[in-house]
């Protein structure tokens, strides 16, 4: 076995980052694979909170880096998937306490175990950034359907090319197909008409993402959600599935799923 | 005659001699003289010399090639069927075979540099940050997203969408231009004029935008215009 190491990351902050890396990373857990989300943003850690594992951290990365733990002590098991663990950021110290070196050092030492480490990036183009990509093998660049977040995206495509990790996939997070049939938001099209990658999947506007974030539990696992069943098929796609898009047009509890003229898969 | 012992040819790498059985130092004379009287094509040439079955030993050969050098032709190969040959030219460390693959280096590149009319020239999509300056033209297959910059000393033309900032004419130039098949930058702007482009209604066209009047002016860009 030797893990995937997949980075998550906007340039942009609150565009959903966190809660995909969650997301993503329990439904592969839930498909039988062993995965580690890695949380990179040090200094202003979360991914514990929307995993609902915060009152179990003991060692975090920081801690396994700079040796005052073995790494498998910094690694928390989750408690609704077996499968998945979470390796927590320090709260206490900022991004310069882990180079991008000791990032790929983690990873590789993490690589023989699991299927797929899951990085999720701090916002910003500074060091956290540097140290969540210089691991990867592989970039989502996550997005909002408007125009600031979509500059960002396109901003941050161009540093992962320029780093050569090849050309990210694109998930664009918070659709609402009420506000694009209206002309209120970019259509998918748009989005990625300009930014002009693959797309990995697109999460539909969800107020149960919200609750569940609180909750602690991954939307990822309830199957009545749209954007919980939009994170099963991203998940399934990075596994190498060929998952057709969602058509989001015909609103909760009722769809169909088609292909879309992007394609989907590899 | 000597011209009939001595058989002269242009090949790839310089000038094939030939020359005929017959006391070699005759023979060397006579190639000697034929050169001093032909000075001019033989100057600076590499020269094969072909000495068929003669079987000639090192003193022979480094005689012909300080005369030789004398006159500023090289000895390259000596192309022979005797092994005493071969072997004396390999202890002099020249070549004895015709080598078909080695480049010409004194050819010098075909120059494609036409004054005044240098440009970059970029196939890819140009994204946010990304910011290309150039003294010459500008030109991208691709598309330029927002956020993305050009400028140029001359002209820019981006065969894709352009939507981020293009300044063409940026020394001064008023007759710089810019052409993209849709032309809809954030900011355009030609030597020391600035401008924005007007929302577009309907499809996008190829267009040219040029200065008017110190006013930047687009139209329809199309062949023949």
């Amino acid at each position: 076995m030797s893990a995937k190491v997949i980075t998550i990351t906007s340039g942009k902050g609150g565009v959903g980052k966190t809660t995909a890396t969650a997301n993503i990373g329990a439904a592969l857990a839930n498909m039988g694979q062993r995965v580690a989300c890695i949380d990179a943003d040090i200094g202003l850690r979360n991914l514990d909170v929307v995993l609902g594992l915060e009152n179990r951290i003991v060692y975090d990365l920081v801690d396994a880096v700079e040796g005052r733990c073995r790494l498998n002590q910094a690694m928390i098991k989750d408690k609704h998937i077996p499968g998945l663990f979470l390796i927590p950021s320090a709260q206490t110290r900022d991004k310069t306490a882990v180079s991008p070196s000791d990032m790929i050092r983690l990873c590789d030492e993490l690589r023989p175990d699991l299927d797929w480490i899951i990085i999720d990036s701090p916002a910003g183009i500074e060091r956290g950034f540097k140290n969540a990509i210089a691991p990867a093998d592989q970039v989502i660049v996550v997005t909002n359907p408007e125009v600031s977040a979509v500059r960002d995206a396109d901003r941050i495509i161009g540093i992962v090319e320029a780093e050569e990790k090849g050309t990210p996939k694109l998930l664009i997070n918070r659709l609402d197909p009420e506000m694009v049939k209206q002309n209120n938001m970019l259509s998918a099209d748009d989005v990625v008409d300009l930014l002009a990658i693959h797309l990995l999947g697109i999460v539909p506007e969800d107020k149960e993402v919200l609750i569940s974030t609180n909750q602690g539990t991954p939307i990822s696992l309830n199957n009545k959600s749209l954007a919980g069943q939009a994170y099963q098929n991203i998940a399934r796609r990075i596994m190498g599935e060929d998952v057709p898009l969602m058509d989001l047009d015909k609103g909760s509890g009722f769809f169909n799923r088609i292909s879309s003229v992007f394609g989907s898969g590899d | 005659m000597q011209a009939k012992e001595i058989e002269i040819k242009g090949i790839k790498n310089g000038i094939l001699i030939e020359l005929k059985d017959g006391d070699w130092e005759e023979q060397e004379n006579a190639l000697l003289s034929h050169i001093d009287e032909n000075l001019t094509f033989f100057k600076s040439a590499r020269i094969v010399l072909d000495v068929g079955e003669r079987a000639l030993k090192s003193p022979d050969l480094s005689g012909l090639r300080n005369h030789l050098s004398d006159r500023n032709i090289r000895l390259k190969a000596v192309l022979s069927s005797s092994l005493v040959t071969e072997r004396a030219s390999q202890d002099l460390g020249l070549e004895i075979k015709l080598d078909e693959s080695s480049p010409e280096p004194e050819r010098s590149p075909i120059n494609t540099m036409l004054d005044g009319e240098e440009a970059v020239f970029l196939h890819r999509t140009l994204r946010s940050g990304h910011k290309i300056e150039y003294h010459g033209h500008i030109v991208v297959l691709g598309d330029v997203n927002p956020g993305a910059e050009l400028i140029a000393g001359g002209n820019i033309i981006v065969w894709g969408r352009l939507r981020g900032v293009a300044h063409a004419g940026a020394g001064g130039d008023s007759n710089a231009v810019v052409c993209s098949m849709d032309l809809s930058p954030t900011q355009l702007r030609i030597s020391d004029k600035i401008s924005v482009s007007p929302p577009r209604k309907g499809k996008p066209r190829p267009e040219i935008a040029y200065l008017e009047d110190g006013q930047v002016t687009a139209r329809e860009w199309a062949a023949g215009q």
